[in-house]
């Protein structure tokens, strides 16, 4: 490989706080060798490329952290050649994938293969998740020790909760000792039981079967006291909901450590969106009302989330053709999530460096993985876009295999321009 | 063959009948102006029309009814439609079709009407998008049951001359029903007041939104009203514990004749069966014709949906 240098771009990267006009300079191992407006002309060899990218915007590559693909058992809704081509052309070069495929990713047999299946099929970095009990069941908890000796990043069970407590007082205590993170959905079963959405007055409209917040905090609650038992690396997926901020931003100022995510859904979208059943909207968490998605707006804001994910879910048009209390949960999202997530700039919701740090070394940092950066000599995994670029939303233009898509005509401002993979340019518009 | 005047149908109409949260005032009141000319027609010896002659009707019931199955059944044959029903609880979709497929299945028939009842909100609406031909939802889940309303609004006009000014208490397992959500939205639109009693585990979230007072005390709930509705506790749909026992329920919220007099003196009494006679009812009550208009009901329930086959069938 060649160097190559990208010249005039406005480069944010807030892991080294750095907001200004500038070059940067990738070495021929596909590692950032020099950044920023002090790049000077001897670091540049005379055979580098030189690619002018005048008036868009370079961030470190996305970091997602919570994406579904179908493989194993599923293929038919998403592969790992599809996530890739969904995800390149979303800026996202580091995919936390989740366990819940089938087989579910609870053994080491099971590792091997999913590591060495990505290794061959998707040209993306992915760190896959392993399910925090057997067969995501929530009665025994996996092999986190020789699961994690096999490269798994993180467990979760995904959109499920571990109900007992007893459990889950012994996966954190179990954890603490091998210092692997635990990724709790907050949800308690016997509240949610058949719902669908949020407990509201939407829900009494429709006439489907609501679940109140409260489903969540109490979850939250629980594992938060837990864990100043059992202190452990501990993150919950999504949060939805005023009510489980409230719980977070008291445990925090308690010094409780952990993490916090929400989906770009919950931040972009509220029941109202819904309308007549419109099971693409059908999420879990649900989306709620109006106050709740603003508080999480102020969540980030002050800190008390971390991270922003696109919950991305690949469903076929038939889980999804059914009434909505039959539909399957979930939408994709990792092709839009930037440009989703950049309307929360334009509408002043959100500064960019906040957008861009929840996007990239925030969750770098909770993984513990050396990406979300582009200090000198980390790999050179880029997303090059144009802040300014409108574009409207269409299903049938989306890469993912699946389209169910929950912002179909969502007119966008601000589209990928270029991706860059360990300096190699694998998406360019 | 009795024959009666061309009514031309409602301007501009939807093509279905999906709820009467989708309906206007105009249209609700064009239905049961129609449904008058069809209260006579039903004394009479000669039932039959012919205004439906050469349309088919399919009544596709996914679950369990009597009344309401069967009214369609009626109104349809009475307009002179070929009528299928297709009891559906233990058909199909057991085998693993789902409803969209029924659907196409069915619309390859090229049916003019289908009458639909499911157990999942949304499901008309989604059979809506998916056939040619005009649906009519005939109870979906706990969210719509536009002719049931309907039906009790042209019960109270017949008795009481209007619904404008009225007030009218509904009272019961609010949460669970579709019959309180479309008379929530029907008699509101009508111009009456409405009242909701219900324990508070029965009342579903956000339900003053609709243009309700909310009670928990029947006394006060049915205070200076002129209609009070009973519902019936679906057991059926209740998951979990709602309540502490049947007679707890009777003591506070089953309605006998002492807590009738918190109403109105003339004030008359409506039930969308089937009844659970000593639950939510005192037994003599729900048969005293002087106060219970339940079988005036289900005999209006033909007329409105001759008048809305009618009005819909293209």
């Amino acid at each position: 490989m060649t160097e190559k240098i990208l010249t005039n771009l406005r480069i944010i990267d807030p892991s080294q706080k750095m907001d200004e006009v500038g070059n940067i300079i990738i070495d021929n191992n596909g590692k950032i060798k020099s950044i920023g407006k002090s790049t000077k002309n001897s670091d540049i060899s005379k055979s580098a490329e030189k690619i002018d990218l005048k008036g868009n915007i370079a961030i470190p590559g996305i970091v997602d952290m919570k994406a579904f693909v179908g493989e194993p058992g599923f293929e038919y809704k998403e592969n790992f050649r599809t996530l890739t081509q969904a995800a390149l052309a979303g800026g996202v070069t580091s995919i936390v994938t989740m366990p819940n495929t089938k087989p579910i990713i609870d053994n080491v047999s099971m590792v091997d293969f999913i590591i060495r299946r990505g290794r061959d099929k998707a040209k993306v970095n992915l760190f896959p998740c392993a399910s925090i009990t057997r067969q995501t069941e929530g009665n025994q908890m996996t092999e986190f020790g020789l699961l994690k000796a096999r490269g798994i990043i993180g467990f979760s069970d995904v959109n499920k909760t571990i109900q007992n407590t007893e459990l889950m007082s012994r996966i954190m205590n179990y954890a603490s000792d091998l210092d692997v993170l635990i990724m709790q959905h907050a949800e308690d079963y016997e509240l949610s039981k058949s719902s669908c959405i949020n407990e509201s007055e939407v829900a009494t409209r429709l006439g489907l079967q609501g679940v109140s917040d409260i489903a969540e905090k109490i979850i939250i609650e629980r594992d938060l006291s837990l864990l100043s038992e059992f202190p452990c690396r501990y993150h919950i997926n999504q949060i939805s909901s005023k009510n489980s901020l409230n719980v977070i931003k008291k445990n925090k100022s308690n010094g409780i450590k952990f993490s916090t995510g929400v989906s770009i859904n919950n931040l972009s979208l509220n029941q109202n969106d819904i309308g007549e059943f419109r099971t693409f909207l059908k999420l879990s968490p649900p989306l709620r009302s109006e106050e709740d998605r603003l508080s999480l707006i102020e969540g980030i804001k002050n800190d008390l989330i971390d991270v922003i994910v696109s919950d991305h879910i690949p469903e076929d048009e038939e889980s999804k053709r059914l009434p909505f209390a039959q539909a399957a949960t979930g939408s994709i999202g990792i092709e839009t999530l930037l440009s989703l997530a950049l309307e929360l700039y334009h509408n002043d919701s959100l500064p960019l460096e906040k957008i861009i740090k929840c996007l990239t070394i925030n969750p770098a940092k909770i993984l513990k993985i050396n990406k979300g950066t582009l200090k000198k000599g980390s790999d050179a995994d880029l997303c090059i876009f144009d802040l300014e670029k409108p574009w409207v939303v269409k299903a049938e233009n989306l890469k993912s295999k699946s389209k169910n898509t929950a912002i179909e005509n969502r007119k966008l401002q601000g589209k990928v321009k270029m991706t860059l993979l360990n300096g190699k340019v694998v998406y360019s518009n | 063959m009795a024959t009666l005047k061309k009514v031309s149908a409602i301007k501009n109409a939807p093509k279905h009948l999906l709820g009467i949260q989708n309906l206007s005032v105009q249209e609700a009141k064009n239905i049961l102006t129609e449904a008058k000319t069809f209260i006579k027609l039903n004394r009479s010896s000669s039932k039959k029309l012919d205004l439906l002659r050469g349309k088919t009707q399919i009544n596709l019931f996914f679950e369990p009814s009597t009344r309401t199955q069967s009214s369609f059944d009626l109104a349809g044959k009475r307009l002179g439609a070929d009528v299928m029903t297709m009891n559906m609880s233990n058909s199909a979709l057991k085998k693993g079709e789902t409803l969209i497929d029924t659907a196409m299945t069915l619309n390859a028939m090229h049916p003019d009407l289908i009458v639909i009842r499911h157990q999942d909100s949304g499901a008309p609406n989604l059979l809506s998008q998916k056939v040619n031909c005009t649906v009519i939802n005939a109870g979906d889940g706990r969210r719509e049951h536009p002719t049931q309303a309907l039906l009790d609004a042209l019960t109270i006009i017949n008795r009481k001359g209007n619904i404008e000014g009225l007030k009218i208490a509904i009272c019961g397992d609010i949460l669970h029903s579709r019959v309180a959500r479309s008379n929530i939205y029907l008699m509101n639109m009508l111009g009456a007041e409405v009242n909701v009693i219900a324990p508070k585990t029965l009342m579903p979230h956000g339900i003053e939104k609709l243009g309700v007072k909310a009670f928990t005390d029947m006394k006060k709930g049915l205070d200076g009203c002129d209609i009070v509705m009973m519902l019936r506790l679906q057991n059926e749909r209740m998951q979990g514990s709602f309540l502490p026992s049947k007679r707890e329920y009777y003591e506070f919220f089953g309605l006998t004749p002492e807590k009738l007099k918190f109403a109105n003196k003339d004030a008359l009494l409506m039930h969308p069966g089937p009844m659970n006679r000593g639950v939510e009812i005192d037994t003599k009550l729900a048969d005293d014709i002087n106060v219970s208009l339940v079988k005036e009901q289900v005999e209006l329930g033909v007329a409105v949906r001759m008048a809305c086959l009618k009005l819909y069938c293209k």
